[in-house]
């Protein structure tokens, strides 16, 4: 598993695509602090461009080197490795270089900035580890579907769906639901809806952070009432942690049973 | 202005009188080894000197007209006994003395320094420390509280007291302040044509500046910073705030202004920065707000219910959350020619003035408040989309909420 993984990172790390992505995050480092040289408004910012991008090239990324590594994967399965260290070292591999390019990326620029002496390194630290997890789990999201699909046009259409219901129509039955129910106590209900998922989860954790939780009021004590305490700072990152697990897992299961 | 001319011309006389009585001095190897020994034995419109050193005494009583003044800071140490300094007579004035150590009671307010029905009375240049109530002014007119450092430590509103309060008064100037620390900064209750100018109030447990059924007042060219609660303007007619800077009054439950039931006021030329809510209007009629600065709020302007004849002109919204919010769609308040950091649209014949109108209340805000749970939607990538469509055909703000005018840059 292990050489598979390392031969799938160096052959990504040497991709064209990877260094794209290291250098759009790059610029954008250093574009938002050259724009603005207050690091925690930089860390707001950042926040909406991660919870957005991240899980999006995560998604596209993930199915993308899954269909076009197709021919090598069958390659392996041919020689007496365990199936499970293939698609194992695969995902760990995209999600892994897709991280390194997160962390490296916006890191070198905050870093220059002189991150290291400001007060934002915990909120910054947190946010490049919510980017981690996020880009783990939508890796791991797209692996699922590109395993149970065949069909690359069909694969490509379902996991762009599936970004879009993460990011976008989630929220929108999220409010529509607390509008409809806006005579009954919801502060329960919207914390558990914001933790199934991620994308929210990872949102109200870094802003929960900031200064700006000011404005959430009192829903945004409630919040801060849950995961401001170690608990629920771990059963966040549980959450998240399962995130991760499960679709791999059935990823794995399905691979392991699949007809190639 | 003559209001402060006229205070000047008052305290020249006042200072012309006192010093055609006689020189007490004060010290620890003088005739008089206590102020309380020297206040005794004066006579009225006498000068007391009093020499550095500490003295420990309390319940000092001026009851007639006396100048107390003190050298290089000597200190009263009170010993948290009780009230320390109490003026009971007109044309007195206390200044350079250190009041440390006022008693705390919960049935008695306590203060430094107390002024009682008594006229043409200064508190000047006094340092308060460790205090219950600060400067505490009854039933009193035309005096001066001028260049006061009154540094609490207040933790709690209900232990705590007020640093300048003023009760029952009438024609005051308190002038160059600066109150810490202490649960109001400056406290006004039933107190008319009261001049507050060039004060710092900041770090207060509750208001840096409250009022309660004051009227014709006027404060200017203050600092209000980090307060649990920035002003509060309740239950007063009248008001004229002017110049003042309102900054970083941030937390869940506070302001920089908060207005409520307040009739006939001017506010202008002040600047709102980093405050969770700029303002906060509730009951306010006939208001007008004119080149106000909001920078940076969470919400520059937060209007609940029952706010007519406002109007809102020449006001620069920069870089907030949400510049207004709005709880109704009654709309009677006038929005016309403001600056707005969002607008983004085009002016064609290049008057300065945006040729379409600006919606200043996001359908966010107005979801917001419609269901306050939503907010935890903020920030995520659907809101900025819908807030997006509702920018370009609005359906759900209301529509006659609208800034007809909007500038392209800047006011000055």
């Amino acid at each position: 598993m292990y050489k598979i993984l390392k031969y799938c990172f160096y052959d990504l790390i040497r991709s064209r695509w990877s260094y794209v992505y290291f250098l759009f995050y790059l610029l954008l480092g250093f574009m938002l602090l050259f724009l603005n040289n207050d690091l925690s408004k930089a860390v707001i910012t950042l926040l909406n461009i991660i919870i957005v991008l991240v899980p999006l090239i995560g998604t596209i990324f993930g199915i993308m080197y899954f269909y076009n590594s197709k021919e090598f994967t069958e390659l392996l399965l041919a020689q007496p490795i365990r199936r499970r260290s293939i698609f194992l070292g695969l995902y760990l591999g995209v999600a892994g270089s897709l991280s390194v390019s997160l962390v490296l990326g916006l890191g070198i620029p905050f870093v220059l900035y002189g991150l290291m002496k400001s007060g934002v390194i915990w909120d910054f630290g947190l946010l490049l580890l919510i980017g981690t997890a996020l880009s783990f789990i939508f890796t791991a999201l797209s692996f699922n579907i590109a395993v149970t699909q065949d069909n690359k046009i069909k694969g490509f259409g379902y996991s762009v769906l599936l970004w879009l219901f993460m990011a976008v129509i989630y929220d929108g039955l999220f409010l529509l639901s607390l509008i409809f129910f806006e005579e009954y106590p919801l502060d329960r209900y919207s914390l558990g809806a914001t933790l199934l998922n991620p994308i929210d989860l990872s949102r109200i954790l870094i802003l929960l952070k900031l200064d700006i939780a000011a404005l959430l009021g009192y829903t945004g004590a409630v919040f801060k009432g849950f995961f401001g305490t170690n608990a629920g700072f771990l059963i966040a990152m549980a959450v998240l942690s399962l995130w991760v697990v499960l679709p791999t897992g059935r990823m794995i299961f399905k691979a392991e049973r699949k007809d190639f | 202005m003559y209001r402060v001319i006229t205070f000047c011309m008052i305290l020249w006389s006042l200072a012309g009188i006192a010093q055609s009585g006689n020189l007490l001095v004060v010290c620890e190897d003088c005739e008089y080894k206590t102020v309380a020994e020297a206040i005794r034995n004066a006579d009225a419109y006498d000068t007391l000197r009093i020499e550095p050193g500490i003295y420990r005494e309390y319940n000092l009583v001026i009851d007639k007209p006396l100048t107390l003044q003190g050298v290089n800071l000597p200190t009263i140490d009170g010993g948290d006994m009780g009230e320390i300094i109490t003026i009971q007579s007109d044309n007195v004035t206390v200044s350079g003395i250190r009041v440390i150590n006022v008693g705390t009671s919960y049935t008695k307010d306590f203060a430094a320094v107390r002024a009682v029905k008594s006229r043409n009375f200064a508190i000047r240049d006094m340092l308060m420390e460790k205090l219950f109530f600060g400067i505490y002014l009854e039933k009193s007119a035309h005096g001066v509280v001028s260049g006061n450092k009154i540094l609490g430590d207040a933790e709690e509103e209900f232990n705590s007291g007020n640093g300048i309060q003023l009760w029952h008064c009438d024609s005051i100037a308190v002038t160059g302040n600066h109150v810490e620390k202490v649960r109001d900064g400056i406290y006004l209750e039933f107190s008319d044509n009261i001049n507050i100018s060039g004060n710092t109030s900041s770090n207060n447990v509750r208001y840096g500046l409250h009022f309660m059924f004051s009227n014709n007042d006027l404060y200017e060219g203050n600092l209000f910073e980090n307060n649990g609660a920035g002003v509060a303007v309740m239950f007063s007619k009248r008001i004229v705030m002017k110049g003042n800077t309102f900054k970083k009054n941030w937390g869940t439950a506070a302001f920089g202004l908060l207005l409520k039931e307040i009739n006939d006021s001017e506010i202008y030329d002040n600047r709102f920065l980093d405050n969770t809510i700029g303002i906060q209007i509730e009951g306010a009629n006939r208001l007008t707000y004119r080149n106000n600065l909001f920078s940076n709020n969470g919400w520059a302007l937060k209007v609940r219910g029952a706010c007519y004849g406002n109007s809102f002109t020449a006001n620069n919204f920069l870089n907030n959350a949400f510049d207004l919010s709005y709880n109704s769609n009654l709309n009677d308040n006038v929005f016309k020619g403001n600056y707005w950091s969002e607008y983004t649209g085009y002016d064609l014949d290049k008057n300065g003035i945006g040729d379409v109108p600006y919606r200043p209340v996001k359908l966010f805000s107005y979801i917001v408040n419609r269901t306050p749970e939503t907010i935890v939607l903020l920030r995520s990538f659907f809101m900025g989309l819908i807030d997006f469509s509702e920018k370009v055909s609005p359906v759900f703000t209301p529509d006659n909420l609208v800034d007809t005018q909007p500038l392209m840059k800047r006011s000055l």
